[in-house]
């Protein structure tokens, strides 16, 4: 309770102090830090619209980082969201395209366990090797991040048929049986690419939640991350719960990714390098502080930045690049959060040594008095 | 007798955790050149005083003061530089380092850029002739055995110019002999006018190396008095407040089939040397079986091997007449075993889960714990607090974390939960390690019920008074292999010790022959 408590101080701290640097740079390039916060938050919430598009950004944010996070508890290191993601996000289109005439009530639900299961899959592997033979998850994820992307790439231009796509770069547009995007929100927020996948992502965190706190399986995968010793004293499987909890991860980001193509892309298109969600996912979980609400709220953090950014050149003149280094020097505090932590332990050192002073000195002031107090109240 | 200046005085220290007081009102007087004992049952707050000494936490309220002058400890740090220093359970040495090195660390000699280890070397040797802590400044510590290592442990703090040195269970690790070196290393301490606080539930040792004891019982000091004269008995009556019996007393029961047949088998380390070697033994149901032996003979290997923990190269376990050689631990467990862990820490407990989780540890998957893979909370609690109000284990809640609990609760968790069970065989591995007399004489009688009720019990301890006190039949063991089996009535200690050196039986029983004829 404590811990959770203290990580949402250091989440609050880190991103004031993020905001406080990004304010000073903007100073010393001439730039009003006021006006630029103003126009960030101007395009953030300005209209439905903006607003649409910070859920549409926040939709797969939440499923990597908890993805992130259920690696994290087992102990692993899941630097694989973004290709995990990727693995979905392909699958899924290209599924839902090569099926134009099934029944909405059966694209989606299918639609969305292949692409949850091809990142699970691709999560699954180096849980495997990890299990097997020891192989660091963290080389392994970073290695099948490019596997994945180049394969990509290689089954859109090469593998896909024509039929399906719109040209050498991009497939065409999914078909309204496979689409997540809804017309009342489609409306609601004025044209904004948000889809029901924001809804998806919400139930996944208590999706996610309940398995890891309220089952045997989160029972187990919390103790193998814990104590590994102690969990196969306890008769739990390492090796099974190093692929299950990977599996766990890579489907959430395979989730996350099939959100991507079927709620806000509505298509897939050559990627130029792993998808960002990935990475901003980790930045999320760790922001979040390993906890699910904190996973929320950091997602909404995070996402605002994004999109208030996206306006700040056009109203104030400040170079869209600042959000990433606000983004960033958050990240760093969150990073450092050892420091902050142990600040805060100092200063409330330093109240304590305040506080003793001032009660020694009024002790010594009543005297007398408080010592006759004392023996009355024995 | 004239006031001296304490070195230390602790006044109405009082230590909440929300609303438990494990300190509630203690007060501590230690004198310069005093062996100062600290006695109190488990969780009674010994440490948690020694952590507000040695600044690693803040008292709630209470003042300390050193050689008469008020102080505030807000650090370890500032600990050390009041001259205190403690010598902890675990120790904090790097395996790669040299004594010198680990001794030096934090506080190097720098001759221009380099370390100047010969200077340093120099005052480690003559502190340890001064004290009488014997150990070579250029050994690394991974070739020293564990009682030298204790001994850098306690060069390390006078190093740093400790004059008060705190021991908080130094002898949990130790065998008999390193005990009575210890015991002299503290004389030779005081001697030189250093104090010493010495938390331990030993009584004997209590007897034999201090002057005086405070006893602490539910967080209060509830009386402090010169050792000297004062029996074994009568602390274990004061600690505890009602009368201790430390035999327990066993009546003869019929032994049945073998429920553990252990053949030939062979276990290697982790360096992969073979640590136990052609080892046969059967346990009973209805008999204690007690293994004998210093620590690092292959207990430790042997239990894992039984246990489905480590591999078992060849030869085969039995259990209940099945061959379990090499199956998995859950396997294992599921034919019905307890194991209580040697090392609670590592193995027994997930320290950052909470108490009613760690008490769910090997049954969390069945009914009622469970229910079609989902955790019954309601149920995992009310076993929790049957376990606690069972075994008596005293924590702030049943939902603390395990390693916010004291040593000889948390142990007492795992004995709760491992006899809790219906289980055909208790594998026991230093069952009573840290725990106060009064709770080693519950665990010895809940230990023997099984053994009444016809379980089968193996028992591993490296104290001979606790394996004589349980066992049926003792096995001794040494460099991994048993060197004789004997029946605990037609045994003594002395016997033991020689037995667990490597001596055969027959040689053992001809040299105390000669000895009593002597
Ligand atoms: N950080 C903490 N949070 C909550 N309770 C704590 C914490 N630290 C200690 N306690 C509680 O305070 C009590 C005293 O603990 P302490 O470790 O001082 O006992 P002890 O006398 O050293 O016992 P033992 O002989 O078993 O080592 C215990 O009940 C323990 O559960
Ligand atoms: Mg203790």
């Amino acid at each position: 309770m404590t811990t959770q408590k203290n990580s949402f101080s250091v989440a609050l701290f880190s991103v004031l102090f993020g905001l406080i640097i990004g304010a000073i740079i903007m100073l010393v390039f001439g730039y009003n830090p006021i006006s630029g916060y103003m126009a960030l938050l101007g395009s953030a919430f300005g209209s439905m619209q903006d607003i649409g598009g910070v859920l549409t950004q926040m939709t797969p944010l939440i499923l990597t980082a908890l993805g992130f996070t259920v690696a994290q508890t087992a102990g692993f290191f899941n630097i694989g969201l973004s290709g995990q993601a990727l693995a979905g996000w392909v699958g899924a289109v290209w599924y839902s395209l090569s099926f134009p005439n099934m029944p909405v009530y059966l694209m989606i639900p299918s639609a969305l366990i292949i692409g949850a299961g091809l990142g699970a899959l691709a999560g699954a592997i180096p849980g495997w090797l990890r299990a097997q033979f020891g192989a660091s998850e963290v080389i392994v994820t970073i290695m099948m991040n490019y596997i994945l992307l180049f394969l990509g790439n290689n089954i859109l231009q090469n593998t896909m048929s024509k039929g399906i796509k719109e040209s050498a770069e991009t497939t065409k547009q999914v078909g309204a049986n496979a689409s997540l995007q809804m017309k009342w929100l489609t409306d609601l927020t004025q044209g904004s690419s948000i889809s029901a996948g924001i809804f998806i992502s919400l139930i996944m965190i208590i999706v996610v939640w309940f398995i890891m706190t309220k089952t045997t399986l989160g029972f187990e995968i919390r103790a193998v991350g814990l104590n590994t010793d102690a969990a196969k004293y306890a008769g739990m499987s390492t090796k099974r719960n190093a692929v299950v909890a990977m599996a766990i991860s890579g489907g959430l980001a395979g989730l996350a990714g099939t959100i991507e193509g079927l709620g806000n892309y509505l298509n897939f298109f050559t990627q130029n390098g792993s998808p960002a969600i990935g990475f901003d996912g980790m930045a999320v979980a760790l922001l979040g502080g390993g906890s699910y609400l904190g996973i929320l709220g950091a997602a909404a953090i995070l996402s605002v930045l994004k999109i208030g950014g996206l306006g700040m050149p056009m109203s104030s003149g400040v170079p869209f690049e600042l959000v990433d280094i606000v983004t960033a020097s958050i990240i760093f505090f969150v990073g450092a959060s050892y420091l902050i932590k142990l600040m805060q332990a100092r200063i409330k050192a330093m109240d304590d040594k305040a506080a003793q002073t001032t009660e020694a000195k009024k002790l010594s002031n009543v005297g007398s008095a408080s010592d006759s107090n004392q023996k009355g109240g024995e | 007798m004239t006031e001296l200046t304490p070195v230390i005085e602790m006044r109405h220290i009082i230590k909440k955790f929300g609303n438990f007081a494990a300190n509630d009102d203690i007060n501590l007087q230690v004198q310069q050149g005093e062996i100062h004992a600290l006695l109190g049952e488990n969780g009674a707050g010994k440490s948690t005083l020694m952590n507000i000494l040695t600044g690693l936490l803040q008292p709630t309220s209470g003042e300390i003061l050193i050689n008469g002058k008020q102080v505030t400890v807000d650090s370890p740090s500032k600990s050390d530089a009041l001259g205190i220093g403690m010598v902890h359970q675990h120790f904090m040495l790097i395996d790669a380092f040299t004594v010198t090195e680990n001794i030096m660390l934090g506080s190097e000699i720098t001759k221009g850029l380099t370390l100047d280890t010969k200077t340093a070397a120099q005052k480690i040797k003559q502190l340890s002739e001064q004290y009488g802590l014997q150990v070579d400044p250029y050994a690394k510590i991974s070739d020293i055995s564990v009682g030298q290592q204790q001994r850098v442990e306690i060069l390390k703090t006078l190093y740093r110019g400790a004059d008060i040195l705190i021991f908080d269970e130094p002898t949990a690790v130790l065998t008999p002999q390193e005990i009575d070196e210890l015991i002299a290393i503290f004389h030779n301490l005081a001697k030189e006018g250093k104090s010493i606080i010495l938390i331990t539930h030993k009584l004997d040792e209590i007897r034999a190396a201090a002057d005086t004891v405070t006893v602490i019982r539910a967080g209060k000091s509830i009386e402090t008095f010169p050792v000297a004269g004062v029996s074994s008995q009568e602390l274990a009556d004061l600690m505890v407040g009602r009368e201790v019996h430390f035999k327990t007393i066993k009546d003869t029961v019929e032994v049945g089939k073998t429920i553990l047949k252990i053949d030939k088998i062979e276990v290697q380390n982790a360096r992969g040397i073979a640590a136990v070697k052609d080892f046969s033994l059967d346990v009973k149901a209805g008999e204690i079986v007690g293994i004998a032996g210093i620590d690092g003979n292959g207990q430790t290997e042997l239990i894992q091997g039984i246990t489905g923990l480590a591999k078992v190269q060849s030869g085969t376990v039995w259990l209940q007449g099945k061959d379990m050689t090499n199956k998995t631990p859950r396997q294992i467990t599921e034919t019905g075993i307890g194991h209580i862990p040697e090392d609670r820490l590592r193995f027994g407990m997930e320290v950052e889960m909470t108490l009613s989780e760690n008490l769910a540890l090997q049954t969390y998957y069945k009914s009622p714990l469970s229910k079609a893979g989902v955790l019954q909370t309601v149920a995992m609690d009310e076993l929790a607090n049957k376990l606690v109000k069972e075994f008596d284990v005293r924590s702030a809640g049943i939902q603390v974390t395990a390693g916010s609990m004291s040593g000889g609760n948390q142990q007492k968790a795992v004995i709760a939960r491992e006899l809790n069970r219906d289980n055909d065989l208790i594998i026991a591995a230093q069952p009573t390690r840290g725990l106060d007399v009064g709770a080693v004489e519950y665990i010895h009688q809940r230990l023997i019920a099984q053994r009444n009720a016809g379980k089968a019990v193996l028992v591993v301890s490296f104290e001979l008074d606790e394996i004589l006190n349980l066992s049926d039949r003792i096995a001794v063991i040494n460099a991994g292999q048993i060197v004789g089996i004997v029946n605990a009535k037609d045994t003594n200690k002395q016997e033991l010790g020689l037995l667990m050196t490597g001596m055969s039986l027959t040689d053992a029983r001809a040299a105390l022959k000669e000895t009593v004829n002597a």
